[in-house]
């Protein structure tokens, strides 16, 4: 007892592959509703556990300019509706823009004209999933560094993620680089601003970052990168094509849940077959490689709490829709208040139990560049 | 431990051969060196030990190298990472992970190291190279020092049997740099590495040396015991020269083998003083820089004639007869400011004795951070200023705040007369030139024929101006040369003719010395020489202390963002353990600073006969 408190209660960093999965729980509930109350249910719980739980990185800001994207998001998609998106035969009319009148090839296409209500509130509630969507994302991105992630992927991948980690290491010299141009600049005399700046230090920029591209490469290869000896020939030869089966029955698994027109058994079975695969797959790659890793991050229970949590999210939603609970899909036409389905509204709820289940991210002493 | 036997290396497209039949051994517990000026080979030599030549560079490898038994034609670099660690010459350019722990234990990984031994090798590492309070910091929040030392740590700690360096203190201030050789040298004698390392600071490493390999640049390699080529060697740390001069033998290597041999020299020398009067360059060479057309319309001071004037009145002013005790010390600085103010009083009417830069109370802050704090300092015509400190001590920023590149957070600044933070780029050019750390960022052009053009342009100046400065500083580049295929040094003529095309009268010089051979460094020096003897202000930011000794006129000391020490050079350095040039320290308590003022003084008429 006393070391599952200790488990719960300690700081540390969560490990970024649960940050991720109970986010993926949670954009995949959003995915199946257009309930606007469920929706930022949804979006309310996400900001709630990352106020709570988020460390004092740098990507730990992103949230909110997440929530930002989502809103430019949902506001394109309603202007668009506006402009040229004929009613879904609501009757409501707000106002009219100016129509242009389009030559009789163009059928069916409409710009400007009537604007109606129920066309509307229709661009807002899918505008409002695809922004809680991004909402489950920027929290995952918030809370759990990716640069861990990419490390923690099995062993098979490990190659791939070490390059993705490093690939991304380097993205921000580039930014550092083009500082540097940019104030020699100044000292040769003088001061660019917009297009000339741009094609001014774009070169340097680009030939600099290649050249140490290769002096990058040349460092990882002296220091073992891509030792792969350890690795019996016939395991890595047999584990490519079971992961890559695996990973084509996860995606079908997947569509079949997302999408709720597809045969209700082929979602579950093609997932479950298809991670059985890539699972097998991942283990014998990884099987016999003899390389390890510095302080792997441990998976213990605020773990399983945490992604159990997005899948209850996520079941509750999908069970919801597929039993056609009311409010689900929320009518335009004609226009209601939606209703709160009880099952899908207590599983957004459940989203919120991270803010306790996990321990509290570690306060690193922030220091600031010398 | 490490053969190389008759190996040859030729580059794709190379005419000659850059190795030509190497024959070496380094037996195993070896700590050496490999000497040479740039473009010698020296960086292929230590690239062939761990396969990156050929099997990551290309061209042609005839003979072979044998690491510990294992032949580097059929191992990559990836295959001999367990017994070779390699460090690069830029400690930026192989980091691969984000904060040190990480970047520390990559190598362990690949290597399969159990997690248990990694956890604690990364702890030992820290220690060893005294980054534990460092150790979740992004790399790129490091200083220089720091970042080198990670990388000296990411080659370590999977405790290789052979450790190659390239170059590691080049850009590290003389503590960091200690702090690293002495790290290696625990290494070698605690627990047998072999260490190769090339390095042109010859002063920092030659005492470590149990071997030494001599590339003198026709592709062949001498190799032998360490005092037997410095001999003959043409690079030579001032140790040397001086044990030359005195005939010292055996050739002392270290400061503490020197001062013990010293005696009968310092006996010498105690009747007489450093004449230390700035080297005036030739009249002809001053004519031509004298010569420049002058752009229109601009305040420029007028530049001291030194060939046919009085001497330039900043010379530090030293007492005629100095006593050498240490009680007199007080005093006699004392004196020599009094004369140094008299003199100046004296010369008042001079255009010399203009004040350049004018920086009163200046604090600079980075976010939280207070990079420099209350920092006051005059810079005047004629004077070669030095300003040296730990990496990230504020050198840099000092520097940048001197042309505007960085907003005071309080403090005034006048560099020539204007506020370089309100006035247009274009303008303070023509007041402040300032050549950054790394001088390839002041160039973007294809060749060199067309950067000189263009900074013609930004400068307006006349077309053809700042190719003949180059021609002047660096006469064998031709117009065609791109400039990333310059040497460093160079380079650093160009970017610096690039600066001085718009005639600045301060010209300020962020660590010219990093890269350059002794050779580059000579002219270098004497470059600088002659733009004090014009009339311009130097400042320099260097780890350099052996430049520092040879050139500067007064040193600015700067730790932890305030200005500790400001004075003539003899009399901040001298003394310090740090900042000391190895002339300083064999000789001490006397003053003497080079290998050229013994020398001058040794053949002077007074000087008595031994």
């Amino acid at each position: 007892m006393n070391s599952t408190m200790g488990d719960l209660r300690l700081p540390r960093a969560l490990h970024a592959g649960a940050w991720w999965l109970w986010a993926l729980g949670l954009a995949t509930a959003a995915s199946r509703t257009t309930n606007p109350v469920l929706l930022l249910l949804l979006i309310a719980a996400a900001a709630y556990v990352v106020a709570a739980r988020r460390g004092s990185e740098p990507w730990s800001r992103s949230f909110v300019a997440f929530l930002k994207l989502g809103l430019l998001v949902l506001g394109i998609r309603v202007g668009i509706h506006m402009l040229f998106v004929s009613s879904p035969g609501g009757s409501t009319v707000l106002f009219r823009l100016p129509e242009l009148t389009l030559p009789e090839w163009a059928a069916g296409i409409k710009v400007g004209g009537p604007v109606t209500l129920e066309a509307t509130m229709l661009a807002l509630y899918d505008g409002l999933r695809l922004a809680a969507i991004l909402a489950c994302i920027g929290a995952a991105n918030a809370l759990a560094d990716a640069r861990r992630l990419l490390r923690s992927v099995p062993g098979a991948l490990y190659e791939v993620g070490v390059a993705l980690v490093v690939a991304m290491t380097f993205a921000p010299r580039l930014v550092e680089d083009a500082g540097r141009i940019r104030r020699a600049h100044q000292l040769r005399g003088r001061r660019l601003r917009g297009v000339r700046l741009i094609s001014r230090i774009g070169k340097p920029v680009l030939e600099g970052s290649l050249e140490r591209s290769l002096d990058l490469a040349a460092a990882m290869d002296s220091r073992g990168f891509g030792r792969a000896a350890a690795i019996h020939p016939r395991y890595r030869r047999s584990s490519g094509p079971l992961v890559l089966t695996g990973l084509i029955g996860i995606c079908i698994g997947m569509y079949g849940l997302l999408n709720g027109g597809v045969a209700s058994g082929v979602g579950p079975v093609g997932l479950g077959v298809g991670l059985v695969l890539a699972v097998s797959g991942f283990v014998l790659g990884g099987r016999g490689s003899l390389r390890t890793r510095y302080r792997p991050d441990p998976w213990r229970l605020p773990e399983w709490l945490v992604v159990g949590s997005g899948a209850v999210v996520a079941a509750s939603f999908i069970v919801a829709a597929v039993r056609g609970d009311p409010g689900m899909d929320v009518m335009v036409v004609p226009l209601i208040v939606p209703g709160i389905p009880l099952l899908a509204a207590a599983g957004a709820l459940a989203a919120l139990l991270p803010a306790w289940a996990s321990p509290p991210p570690p306060r690193m002493a922030t220091e600031a560049p010398s | 431990m490490i053969i190389f036997d008759r190996v040859s290396v030729q580059y794709d497209g190379a005419a000659t051969p850059v190795l030509r039949d190497v024959d070496v051994h380094v037996a195993e517990g070896e700590l050496c060196l490999v000497v040479g000026q740039t473009g010698t080979g020296k960086s292929t030599l230590l690239r062939t030990v761990n396969g990156l030549v050929p099997h990551f560079t290309g061209g042609t490898v005839t003979g072979r190298v044998l690491v510990d038994g294992r032949d580097t034609r059929e191992h990559r670099p990836r295959d001999l990472a367990d017994v070779v660690g390699f460090v690069g010459q830029d400690p930026r350019a192989g980091v691969v992970a984000e904060i040190v722990e990480d970047e520390l234990a990559f190598g362990m990984e690949w290597l399969g190291l159990p997690p248990d031994v990694m956890r604690r090798r990364v702890e030992e590492t820290l220690d060893l190279l005294g980054l534990a309070d460092v150790r979740r910091r992004a790399i790129t929040t490091l200083s220089g020092g720091q970042r080198q030392r990670v990388a000296i740590g990411a080659a370590l700690i999977a405790h290789p049997r052979i450790l190659v360096l390239d170059e590691p203190t080049s850009a590290l201030d003389p503590q960091a740099a200690e702090d690293v050789l002495a790290a290696l040298h625990r290494l070698v004698h605690d627990l047998g590495t072999t260490v190769l390392l090339a390095e042109h600071r010859l002063e920092r490493v030659v005492q470590y040396a149990d071997h030494i390999v001599h590339l003198p640049g026709s592709g062949s390699a001498v190799a032998g015991e360490p005092a037997a080529i410095m001999e003959t060697a043409p690079v030579a740390p001032p140790v040397v020269e001086l044990g030359r001069l005195a005939g010292w033998s055996p050739l002392p290597l270290s400061v503490r083998d020197a001062r013990r041999a010293a005696a009968p020299l310092r006996e010498r020398l105690v009747e007489l003083e450093p004449a230390r009067v700035p080297h005036v360059a030739s009249a002809a060479a001053d004519d031509v820089w004298r010569a420049r057309p002058r752009s229109r319309g601009r305040a420029t001071p007028v530049h001291a004639t030194v060939d046919d004037g009085p001497a330039p009145p900043h010379a530090p002013a030293r007492p005629a007869h100095g006593t050498r005790s240490r009680l007199a010390g007080g005093a006699r600085s004392r004196l020599a400011r009094l004369l140094r103010r008299r003199t100046r009083h004296a010369a008042g009417s001079l255009p010399g004795d203009e004040t350049l830069c004018s920086i009163s109370e200046l604090a600079v802050q980075y976010g939280e951070t207070v990079a420099l704090r209350d920092v006051s300092l005059d810079v005047r015509a004629g004077e070669i200023v030095a300003v040296m400190g730990r990496n990230g001590a504020g050198k840099s920023s000092l520097l940048a705040a001197a042309v505007g590149m960085v907003t005071p957070a309080a403090g005034q600044i006048r560099t020539g007369g204007i506020d370089p933070r309100n006035n247009d780029p274009a303008t303070v050019i023509r007041v402040a030139g300032l050549v950054p750390q790394d001088p390839a960022d002041l160039l973007y052009a294809d060749s060199t024929g067309a950067e000189c053009l263009t900074a013609d342009r930004d400068a307006g100046v006349p077309e053809g101006s700042c190719r003949a400065l180059l021609h002047e500083l660096a006469p064998d580049i031709t117009d065609g040369r791109h400039p990333r295929d310059l040497s460093e040094g160079q380079r650093l003529a160009l970017a610096l003719a690039v600066v001085l095309v718009a005639r600045p009268p301060l010209v300020l010089l962020d660590e010219p010395t990093r890269g350059l051979d002794y050779a580059a460094k000579q002219r270098l020096a004497i470059i600088i020489r002659r733009l004090a003897a014009d009339g311009h202000a130097v400042v320099l930011a260097t780890h350099d202390v052996e430049l520092v000794a040879e050139l500067a006129t007064r040193v600015v000391v700067v730790a932890d963002g305030e200005l500790v020490a400001d004075g003539p050079t003899a009399d901040v350095v001298v003394g310090s353990p740090v900042f000391a040039p190895q002339v300083a320290k064999i000789l001490a308590p006397q003053s003497w600073l080079t290998v050229s003022e013994v020398e001058a003084a040794l053949h002077s008429p007074s000087a008595p006969t031994p």
